[in-house]
């Protein structure tokens, strides 16, 4: 009986990681085949090994119409680390000061912080785009990244993790001399570590893919995302050489696996380790 | 080594009073237990005192100096709390040397006193541990340790042992006993466990409804309760508490069945029929043929003792503990001894001694 589910369980697991590996494994070999290939929707499961210089190639030459891939590696990577740092640091300060001060209009403030939540970029775009033009942040990298950093999500989650902190431990911080910085320093982030490990890979992957906020705000190429560069290669007039923009596809995806698969160590240890 | 001396402490949480002036001294290494029901204000004493309250009247002197505006870090006070509260991510060194190094104390400093708190509680080979590592008892001596090396003028302990299960905590009674009769640090204590506030008080301190009811050292508060409250609170199984009336002249009590109880140290003050609590401890009830009917309800067998819980004819509940296992039947009789009595005024509950 216990066989038989464990088998049933496999069956599913494996089924479904094929499921989600299969587009993944199609492009890949799509990045080795010939452009003609694609066009004629001649789609094969087996890569051409012999054509591995695909992904060469857009990586440093970039395709048709934009920079070359790693350029729009580093403009990407950097978005998103400023965008996931950014609103991390932020709420990490915003929800000390809900949780742990009493000051007036409290109440008030957290509301503020929560409403923003029904306000995502895609709803207030015109006004954020305004903003940013008052500002002459246009067309520049902090322009890429400020607006999206404000951020009524990990304040919440930030919020929980602190107010499940025992009174006793402020408590004991507070005689033990512990100002409010040195407490936020010492106690607080250490301890809430793991829940920064894992906002800080959903935030990081959440900033690698925006498309929309980078689309209006930035036109120079030299600030083309990966995610931007990939819809750039893909002509309306022009024939579009699809190979080329599998292999970006590809390239694109690598950067967010790796600070999964790199963070997933840390945060499943300090989930394991945390201790309330 | 320092005093500690409380003057007209209250504090209202809103519109509701906590504590009403609560005057306190505590001579130089003394250990003062404070002792009460649950939200009786014991713990709010106690956080007034470290500065994790403020008082909204009153003044708290430590050492000859008036701490009551300072902030908890520079009173000099270290407390121990009930789940511990050490710091989840720190060794069990760095728990210690936390309050130390945010001090500016030397670095040599700072390790020779971990190192002495250590070699003091046993935990010598578990300062490179996590507190998620340690055992309860080990953590709550850590978290002794952490008051310990910063040499503080004033302990606080909040229940400290009341995490802990049966057995350890017996011992660990034991050891905060020891170490603070070593140490010589003045200490207040709290604890809602009347068997730790009998055994590690120098005096205690019995609070009821935010209002300190007798200050005495454990013996006199066992012999002498200053009300029926008390009588109630210290002493397990608690003292039996009979409602009676005063008889002419003030010589004896009648309970409420008609049983006459005279008075063996005096006459106490008062008219004929005047509403009386008379108190019997549980171990002073004496099982005689002849005595007053029990119809006895439960045996509670303890070991070397049993506990008896029994009616008097007129349904008042009263219990009996007697040597050894009881091998009588589900009837008995039983005598009052006059002269192990405790009187209180029925109104009040204040007790009632002979007039001179």
């Amino acid at each position: 009986m216990r066989r038989t589910g464990n088998w049933l369980a496999h069956t599913v697991l494996i089924l479904g990681a094929l499921l989600f590996v299969l587009p993944i494994w199609l492009a890949f070999c799509a990045a080795t085949l010939d452009p003609a290939a694609i066009d004629r929707g001649e789609l094969s499961l087996i890569p051409r090994l012999g054509h591995l210089g695909s992904f060469w190639g857009v990586l440093a030459h970039g395709g048709p119409g934009v920079p070359p891939v790693w350029r729009m590696l580093v403009v990407s990577f950097g978005m998103a680390l400023a965008i996931a740092v950014g609103k991390i640091v932020i709420s990490i300060l915003s929800a000390f000061a809900v949780v742990f001060f009493r000051f007036p209009l409290r109440r008030a403030a957290f509301w503020a912080i929560f409403v923003t939540l029904m306000l995502p970029v895609e709803v207030r775009i015109i006004p954020t785009y305004a903003v940013m033009g008052d500002l002459h942040m246009i067309d520049t990298f902090p322009g890429l990244a400020v607006p999206l950093i404000a951020s009524a999500t990990a304040t919440l989650l930030f919020r929980q993790t602190f107010a499940a902190i025992p009174d006793e431990l402020v408590e004991a911080a507070r005689m033990d001399g512990a100002g409010p910085l040195r407490f936020l320093k010492d106690i607080l982030i250490p301890v809430s570590a793991a829940n920064l490990a894992a906002l800080f890979v959903i935030l990081f992957v959440y900033g690698w893919n925006q498309y929309l906020w980078p689309l209006v705000v930035a036109t120079s190429p030299s600030l083309d995302t990966i995610v931007i560069g990939i819809v750039k290669m893909i002509g309306i007039d022009t024939s579009t050489e699809w190979n080329k923009v599998m292999a970006t596809a590809v390239i694109a995806l690598i950067p967010p696996v790796v600070v999964v698969v790199s963070m997933q160590r840390w945060f499943v240890r300090g989930l394991t380790e945390g201790e309330k | 080594m320092a005093t500690l001396v409380i003057e007209k402490l209250s504090k209202n949480f809103g519109p509701i009073e906590v504590l009403r002036d609560i005057d306190l001294e505590l001579a130089s290494g003394e250990m003062l237990v404070i002792v009460g029901a649950s939200g009786c204000g014991k713990s709010t004493l106690l956080r007034l005192v470290a500065g994790l309250e403020e008082p909204t009247r009153g003044r708290i002197i430590l050492d000859g100096r008036d701490v009551t505006p300072l902030d908890p870090s520079v009173r000099d006070i270290a407390m121990v709390f009930q789940n511990y509260a050490l710091y989840p991510h720190m060794s069990v060194f760095d728990n210690m040397a936390y309050g130390l190094r945010i001090r500016g104390l030397a670095k040599p400093e700072i390790q020779r006193r971990v190192q002495e708190a250590a070699t003091l509680l046993g935990l010598e080979p578990l300062l490179a541990r996590k507190p998620r590592q340690l055992s309860g008892g080990q953590r709550q001596r850590v978290a002794m340790g952490r008051a310990i090396v910063r040499e503080p003028k004033l302990f606080l302990f909040d229940e400290p042992l009341s995490n802990l299960d049966a057995k350890l905590r017996v011992s660990m009674r034991a050891e905060i006993r020891r170490l603070q009769r070593r140490l010589g640090v003045t200490s207040l204590y709290v604890t809602h466990d009347q068997v730790e506030a009998m055994t590690l008080g120098d005096r205690l301190l019995v609070m009821h409804r935010g209002v300190p009811v007798q200050l005495a050292t454990p013996m006199e508060v066992f012999d002498r309760p200053a009300d029926a409250y008390v009588a109630g609170f210290i002493g397990t199984p608690a003292m039996n508490l009979l409602d009676a009336t005063l008889t002419a002249g003030g010589t004896a009590a009648r309970l409420a069945g008609g049983a006459l109880l005279p008075f063996a140290d005096g006459r106490r003050p008062g008219e004929e029929g005047k509403n009386i609590i008379v108190g019997i401890r549980p171990e002073h009830v004496r099982i005689e043929a002849g005595g007053m009917p029990l119809a006895i309800d439960l045996v509670e067998p303890l070991g070397s003792e049993t506990v008896l819980l029994g009616r008097l004819a007129d349904e008042t509940m009263l219990s009996v503990k007697v040597h050894g296992a009881w091998a009588g039947g589900e009837r008995t009789e039983i005598v009052i001894p006059s002269a192990s009595l405790h009187v209180f005024e029925g109104k009040s509950g204040l007790r009632l001694d002979p007039a001179r």
